[in-house]
C-alpha cells in the first residue's frame, strides 16, 4: 500500500504525459469518427526526434517544435493514403505505422534505445520534466514548480485552450461537421477529405508532442515506446466519458476529461502492479479493459430495446 | 440557370449488376423555374439530382449551374452553387452539433472557412427570428443537438440551411418522403414558402402525383432514364393525376407504369 502510494505522483505525472497522447486520439476517434492506428508509431516518432536533436544540441523548445512537425507529417502520410489513395482508414493508419518503425530506427541511428546523459546536471536541469524532478521536489532540492504535475498539467491546460479555440472557429468546426456528416458537409461546401488530412495532422503532431514529453521523463526514446499507444489512448477517452460525460458538457472539459482518464488509467495500472502482477501482462489488461468498454454502448442498446418490448407486451395484457 | 446538356450514366458497368440509370438526359431551368419531378423507382430521378449536385462524375454530358460549367467540379466546390435537403432527414444536418453551429456552417456555404469564430453574435439573432418563423418551437433550443431534433423539424431545419446562403439553385430529393403526411404538409408549405421568398430555381423530386401538380410551374416526368413528358406554364396548371397518368401511358407505350406510379 505504501508503495502505491508514494508511486502515485509518478503515476499522475505519466497519466497527464499520455494525456495529451490521448486528447490526439480523441480528436481521430471521436471527432473526426476515424480510428487512427498512426499514433503507435508517431508517438516513438515524437520521442526519437526530440532525444536525437536535444542530445545533439538543439534548444529543448525546438527540438519539441520538430517532434510536433515530424508527428503531423506522420499524419498527412495517413491522411494522403486514406483520402488520395482512397485506402480505408484502419489500414492507411496500420501502413504508415509499420513504416514509422523504419524510420523511427533510422532517426535514432538504427539503435533501439537513445538515452538523453542525466547524468549532466545542465542537461537534466533544462529538461522540463523528468522522473528525478519528481523525487526531487519530494526531497526539496527541485523548487516545487519543476514537479512534473505541475508542469505538465500547466502544459496541458495550454493545449486544450489552444484546441478549445481551434474547434471553436471556422476551420474547426468543419473538421466537427466532416466527423459528424460527411454527407451535410460536402452538401455545405466543405472539403472533407482535407478536413479529414487536417485533422490527423494535428491529431498525431499532439502525439509526437507527448511522445517528446515521455522521453523526458523517461531520459530516452525506446523504439517500442509507442506499442498499444492506441489502445492506452482509446482507454484515456473512454474511462473520461464514462465518468465525466454527464458533468462535462462543454468541448473543452471534455477535453479535459480525457487527460483525467489518462490519469485514472494509470493510477490503475499502478495499483494493479502493487498487487503484485507481472508487469508482461499489463497490455492483456488493458485490451480487455478497452474491449469490455468498447462494448457496452453495443450491450447497452441490445439491453434497453429488449426491456422496450418487454414494457410493451405488459401494458397490451394490461 | 440550370443547363442539363446530353448526361449519362451508368453503374456498375460491365458486371451483371449493370444499370444505365441516365441515357442521355437534357433540361434547362430558367431563373426561378420551380420543376416538379415524378417517375417510378429506379426512372432515374435522384440520380439526375445527385449528378447535379455531384455525388458522382458523370459518363458523358454537361451540366452548367448559372453560366458556369460544373461538370467537373467535386460536390463540395458546386456546393456554392446549391442547397440540397435530401429524402433521409437524418443525411442533411450534422447530428452531433448544435442548431445554431448546424444553421453557422450553413451560413458559410461557399465561402472560405478560416480560423474566424464559427459563430458571430450577430448570427445568433437572426438565427433565433428565422427559426420562430418556422414555428416548431426550435427558436429556444438553439444549442440543443440536432441529434435529438425529430424527422420533420431536421427537415425544416435542412431547408432554411438551404436558403442561408441563397443558393443558385434548390435541390430537394423526396424531401417528404420519410415524413407522416401531416408533418410532409407543413414541410412542403414551408418549401413554397421559402422558395417563393427567394426567388429560387428549384427540382424536386417527389413520388406523389398530387404534389407534383399542387407545386410548381414545370412537371417532368421521366422513364427508364429519361425524360419523357415536361409541361409548364397553363399546360401544367389545368392538369390532373388521371391525365398525367393517361399521357404517361401514351409516351412509355405500357400499363404496367400505372400501377408502378400509383402504389409508390
Amino acid at each position: 500500500m505504501l508503495n502505491f502510494i508514494n508511486a502515485l505522483p509518478g503515476a499522475i505525472s505519466q497519466g497527464l504525459i499520455w494525456g495529451i497522447m490521448a486528447i490526439g486520439v480523441y480528436i481521430t476517434y471521436k471527432i473526426l469518427d476515424i480510428a487512427d492506428l498512426t499514433v503507435d508509431g508517431s508517438f516513438c516518432t515524437g520521442a526519437a526526434v526530440f532525444v536525437v536533436l536535444y542530445t545533439g544540441g538543439t534548444n529543448l523548445w525546438i527540438a519539441m517544435l520538430a517532434s510536433l512537425l515530424a508527428g503531423m507529417l506522420a499524419g498527412l502520410v495517413t491522411g494522403i493514403l486514406h483520402t488520395f489513395c482512397g485506402i480505408p482508414a484502419i489500414l492507411s493508419g496500420i501502413l504508415t505505422q509499420l513504416g514509422l518503425w523504419s524510420i523511427n530506427m533510422a532517426i535514432m541511428g538504427m539503435k533501439a534505445t537513445v538515452a538523453i546523459n542525466v547524468s549532466t546536471p545542465e542537461l537534466l536541469d533544462k529538461l522540463l520534466v523528468s522522473l528525478r524532478f519528481v523525487k526531487d521536489v519530494a526531497n526539496g532540492t527541485r523548487p516545487f514548480y519543476r514537479h512534473p504535475i505541475l508542469v505538465v498539467g500547466i502544459f496541458t491546460a495550454i493545449l486544450i485552450l489552444v484546441l478549445y479555440w481551434f474547434f471553436g472557429t471556422e476551420l474547426g468546426c468543419s473538421l466537427r461537421a466532416t466527423g459528424s456528416n460527411q454527407n451535410m458537409a460536402r452538401a455545405q461546401g466543405i472539403n472533407t477529405d482535407f478536413c479529414k488530412v487536417l485533422g490527423l495532422m494535428i491529431s498525431n503532431g499532439l502525439v509526437s508532442l507527448s511522445g517528446a514529453l515521455l522521453a523526458q521523463y523517461n531520459s530516452a526514446s525506446e523504439i517500442n515506446m509507442g506499442r498499444g499507444a492506441i489502445v492506452i489512448g482509446l482507454a484515456a477517452v473512454i474511462i473520461g466519458e464514462v465518468g465525466f460525460s454527464k458533468l462535462f458538457h462543454n468541448f473543452g472539459l471534455k477535453l479535459l476529461s480525457v487527460s483525467i482518464g489518462a490519469i485514472i488509467y494509470y493510477i490503475v495500472i499502478q495499483a494493479v502492479l502493487a498487487m503484485g502482477l507481472n508487469p508482461n501482462y499489463l497490455k492483456l489488461l488493458s485490451a480487455v479493459v478497452v474491449a469490455i468498454f468498447l462494448s457496452i454502448p453495443y450491450w447497452k442498446n441490445k439491453y434497453i430495446r429488449a426491456s422496450v418490448k418487454t414494457t410493451k407486451g405488459v401494458s397490451t395484457n394490461a | 440557370m440550370l443547363e442539363i446538356k446530353e448526361i449519362w450514366k451508368t453503374f456498375n458497368a460491365g458486371t451483371v449488376n449493370e444499370k444505365q440509370a441516365l441515357r442521355g438526359v437534357s433540361l434547362t431551368l430558367n431563373d426561378g423555374d420551380f420543376c416538379t419531378v415524378i417517375g417510378g423507382n429506379g426512372a432515374g430521378k435522384s440520380t439526375m439530382l445527385n449528378a447535379v449536385a455531384g455525388t458522382f462524375p458523370v459518363d458523358a454530358g454537361t451540366i452548367s449551374i448559372g453560366g458556369t460549367d460544373v461538370t467537373h467540379l467535386p460536390e463540395f466546390k458546386r456546393a456554392k452553387f446549391i442547397g440540397r435537403v435530401f429524402q433521409d432527414p437524418m443525411m442533411g444536418t450534422a447530428p452531433t452539433m448544435q442548431i445554431i453551429e448546424n444553421l453557422a456552417l450553413a451560413a458559410r456555404r461557399g465561402q472560405s472557412r478560416g480560423l474566424k469564430w464559427g459563430i458571430t453574435k450577430a448570427e445568433k439573432e437572426q438565427y433565433q427570428e428565422m427559426l420562430h418563423g418556422l414555428d416548431l418551437g426550435l427558436e429556444d433550443r438553439l444549442t440543443s443537438k440536432v441529434g435529438l431534433l425529430s424527422g420533420g423539424q431536421r427537415q425544416a431545419l435542412t431547408l432554411l440551411m438551404a436558403s442561408l446562403q441563397k443558393p443558385k439553385l434548390l435541390l430537394l430529393d423526396e424531401h417528404t418522403a420519410a415524413l407522416d403526411p401531416k408533418t410532409a404538409a407543413k414541410v412542403l408549405e414551408l418549401s413554397d414558402r421559402i422558395v417563393a421568398e427567394n426567388h429560387l430555381t428549384t427540382m424536386m423530386v417527389t413520388h406523389n402525383m398530387k404534389d407534383a401538380i399542387a407545386h410548381g410551374n414545370r412537371l417532368i416526368m421521366m422513364y427508364d432514364g429519361r425524360i419523357v413528358i415536361d409541361v409548364s406554364g397553363e399546360e401544367k396548371k389545368k392538369l390532373t393525376v388521371p391525365q398525367l397518368l393517361e399521357l404517361f401511358s401514351k409516351v412509355s407505350g405500357s400499363d404496367e407504369a400505372d400501377d408502378k406510379l400509383l402504389l409508390s
